[in-house]
């Protein structure tokens, strides 16, 4: 057992656990966030996917020692004040969901693709997310809806940069 | 005579059905939903059979003015949760804001059956539009339920018909939506059950001991079950770990998936004797493949005052009460099974092993117990799709089908039917002796069925000399599936590409079928590797019509989805045992379908018949690509592939 400091969507949270327990399991099962899902445990669906210092990881292979004093984001942190992120817009506005039960992966590793790649093209969109597993195979919607978000996100920038200029 | 007959339902049968009597309570009947009026539709046995009535649908009429509809049916992923509400909505008059659905949970949701074989479109749908009409006459000043309802005709609707996306895809995408894994109570441990080493295997000793000193809070042995649970996942897993070290096995199945096909013909329960006169035939294979969906099977079972709660992912609820209440010598009424909307199910979880697990783990405890398979236990303990050896025989005669002969060993009956006209006819099912626990999939064997029926069609046309599209429109006689085809074949532009010469390894083929009283046909390209012999989709035209259209959105995204999940059993998905032991239990090893397997061009085609009755849509659009897409590839190679997975 051994004390773990980290920030879970900006909240400064402490875990007193064995080192070796997979960062899944300590986000679902002791800060009870379970929006990350366990899908195989062996890191190849992606279901389990949350931001550590804001680049996806797969939490279901990643032991609760690995996270100490990053920054973690899961699905619960995505939305601010009651407002959608604009992936997540994109996810309900495309209908990108049949279970839903790979959403919260496939939210944040767009979240991280768009912040690398902002514009990205259909074979990026596909290289990026071929791991991330939906068993729906709701694959096409789930395409629509990146491509969506990133004009989404791209049109929120613009309107940012305006408003700055504007000052 | 008319072409159809036998075929297409009466539609007016959804407006002339046996009796339904409608009764209102005032009560505050759930705490939850305030206060309100509670409107019942009870159902005559349609049987006729005087075993009484049945309550067909459930509507709270709320003071707030909001309306909410229980249903005994289940939200996998398919649809039906927005489906009810629009289907509420629109017989209520009201916009789908107002109208909230509450699925299955046997102590306040009426008794729905499975949630399968497509049957909430024809079914239950009509339930609660009957329901919702009568209601409607509630919501005037007269307050007088509206007796013997008449249903809004297609042509009028404003809410069915149209595209809505799920009406909580909110909770989805912030991740506050709670799937079985997903539920907590107080108190709760985490369990993990011992496996045996093969199918079948007894468990001759264990000591249990050993996983309480290793730190589980609990620990049971009941027969072959033995299990443990731990203040968390990772604690009950090192118990289990000092368990399984000190358990005996003996026995167990010694079955492998090399030599699957021969066992399943040398176990046949009969001996079909070859078609008089044969001028062709064939054999067909598909492989065991399972279900897998992303959320593993999952229950949190809590026991009070000799009473059960259990919250799990299943399709078939009432059931699995039934199951939990003979398990521990409980009245079923005092089983309660709460089904929270999980994560994936594609006819993969009409049981309820995780619920029996948690419940006999908790019972052991005295607290509640969550158990949530791994996915190594999903692949090796769900139940497959079961492997189907089906055999194929024709006379052709004159470039016609005089007679046919289709014979499906292990696999089942669903789709064996031939939707062709051919004068004789003779259709079998011959069960096997199954080496793996085998089940329900998406369709049922309709998937084999049509593919072996479909393929052999394209043999036939080719022996003929005739394209695969004329031959098949030559033996059709039924409309609707004349109608898909040709719309397929329009959009792909079959004729032109047939006539063109194709790119080296690139191929066209197409087939089409019918199940669950919809229709689907497909028009596929496909890029083969000649000397890897592996296969690629390239493009894919479907046509799928299931009646009228109630929410075409989701239609489509079932469609899309049936297509790609048939892809993965047509690529690589199947199942590998040895001594009767899964060895490809994981991701790594059974590769499902990925975004990188999606075609260049996908272009979906539904047609909307008003006319006819509503059928589901989550099933048949799976049965056309693998024999599509074995056309494709003899029409790339000149080989053909006989099985699922392909091989050539």
């Amino acid at each position: 057992m051994a004390v773990f400091r980290f920030t879970v969507n900006g909240e400064a949270r402490e875990v007193d656990t064995s080192p070796d327990r997979p960062l899944l399991e300590v986000l679902r099962e002791d800060l009870q966030l379970t929006g990350p899902k366990f899908g195989c445990g062996e890191g190849q669906c992606r279901a389990c996917t949350v931001l550590l210092d804001g680049a996806p990881a797969l939490s279901c292979i990643t032991p609760v020692r690995s996270a100490a004093g990053k920054r973690i984001t899961t699905i619960e942190g995505l939305a601010q004040g009651g407002k959608l992120h604009p992936v997540q817009q994109a996810f309900v506005e495309e209908g990108a969901m049949q279970c839903g039960y790979c959403t919260p992966g496939m939210i944040l590793r767009t979240v991280a693709l768009l912040e690398r790649t902002p514009a990205p093209t259909r074979a990026q969109i596909l290289e990026a997310l071929n791991g991330s597993l939906c068993r729906c195979n709701g694959y096409p919607r789930i395409v629509a809806a990146v491509e969506f978000a990133a004009r989404l996100r791209r049109s929120a920038v613009q309107a940012q940069e305006g408003s700055h200029a504007a000052e | 005579m008319p072409r159809n007959e036998g075929f297409e339902p009466d539609r007016f049968e959804l407006f002339e059905p046996p009796l339904y009597r409608f009764e209102i309570t005032r009560r505050h009947w759930l705490e939850s939903l305030g206060a309100g009026w509670l409107l019942t539709c009870f159902a005559q046995d349609a049987s006729g059979q005087g075993r009484g009535e049945s309550v067909e649908a459930r509507i709270h009429l709320g003071d707030d003015g909001i309306f909410t509809v229980l249903s005994g049916k289940v939200e996998e992923g398919q649809g039906p949760r927005t489906e009810l509400a629009m289907a509420a909505a629109e017989e209520l008059g009201v916009p789908l804001e107002r109208v909230r659905v509450i699925l299955c949970d046997t102590a306040r949701t009426p008794d729905d059956g499975i949630t399968a074989g497509s049957r909430t479109t024809p079914q239950t749908v009509p339930a609660v539009r009957r329901a919702a009409a009568a209601a409607r006459g509630w919501l005037t000043a007269e307050k007088r339920l509206i007796e013997n309802p008449r249903l809004t005709e297609p042509g009028q609707w404003k809410i069915l018909g149209r595209g809505h996306w799920r009406i909580d895809a909110r909770e989805i995408v912030t991740g506050a939506h709670r799937f079985p894994s997903d539920i907590v109570r107080d108190g709760m441990l985490y369990g993990c059950v011992l496996r045996p080493p093969a199918y079948g295997a007894r468990l001759d000793a264990v000591d249990v001991e050993a996983a309480k000193m290793a730190g589980a809070a609990a620990a049971v042995r009941d027969g072959d079950f033995a299990g443990c649970a731990a203040a968390n996942s990772y604690a009950a897993r090192k118990a289990l770990e000092a368990m399984a070290a000190t358990a005996k096995w003996s026995g167990g199945q010694n079955h492998n998936s090399a030599n699957l096909f021969v066992h399943l013909r040398a176990t046949a329960q009969e001996k079909v004797a070859p078609l008089p006169g044969r001028t062709h035939h064939a054999e067909y294979r598909t492989a065991y493949i399972q279900h897998a969906p992303m959320e593993p099977r999952a229950a949190v079972a809590e026991w009070q005052d000799g009473k059960l709660t259990v919250w799990t992912g299943t399709s078939n609820p009432f059931s699995v009460r039934n199951d939990l209440a003979r398990a521990f010598g409980l009245r079923p009424e005092d089983v309660r099974v709460i089904v929270p909307d999980f994560g994936g199910g594609f006819g993969g979880k009409h049981t309820g092993e995780a619920a029996l697990e948690a419940a006999r783990l908790a019972k052991a405890a005295g607290r509640p117990v969550k158990v949530r398979w791994t996915r190594e236990e999903e692949f090796r303990w769900a139940y497959f799709r079961p492997a189907a050896l089906i055999d194929v025989e024709a006379v052709l005669e004159n470039g016609k089908i005089r007679a046919w002969q289709f014979t499906n060993y292990n696999s089942g009956a669903a789709g064996l039917q031939t939707p062709y006209a051919i004068p004789d006819k003779r259709e079998k099912y011959v069960p096997a002796d199954p080496p793996l626990r085998q089940g329900s999939y998406r369709t049922l064997a309709a998937t084999a069925n049509n593919f072996a029926r479909e393929a052999f069609m394209d043999e036939l046309a080719a022996a003929a000399g005739a394209d695969p599209l004329d031959f098949r429109l030559a033996h059709l006689e039924i409309d609707r599936i004349r109608a898909v085809l040709t719309a397929a074949a329009g959009k792909f532009g079959w004729k032109q590409r047939r006539a063109t010469r194709r790119p080296p390894n690139r191929g066209i083929g197409l087939a089409c079928g019918t199940e669950k009283n919809s229709v689907v046909a497909a028009c596929v390209e496909v890029e083969v590797d000649p000397k890897a012999r592996t296969v690629r989709l390239v493009e894919i035209v479907e046509a799928f019509e299931c009646g009228a259209l109630l929410n075409p959105w989701n239609t489509r995204s079932q469609v899309e989805g049936c297509i790609l999940m048939g892809l993965g059993a047509v690529l690589r998905e199947e199942i590998q045992f040895e001594n009767g032991r899964v060895t490809n239990a994981r991701f790594s090893q059974y590769r499902v379908p990925r975004f990188r397997d999606l075609p260049e061009k996908m272009e979906v085609i539904l047609l909307d018949r008003k006319d006819l009755p509503s059928a589901g849509a989550g099933e048949t659009p799976i049965i056309a690509l693998a024999p599509a897409m074995a056309g494709a590839v003899f029409d790339a190679t000149g080989s053909r592939p006989r099985s699922l997975p392909f091989r050539w």
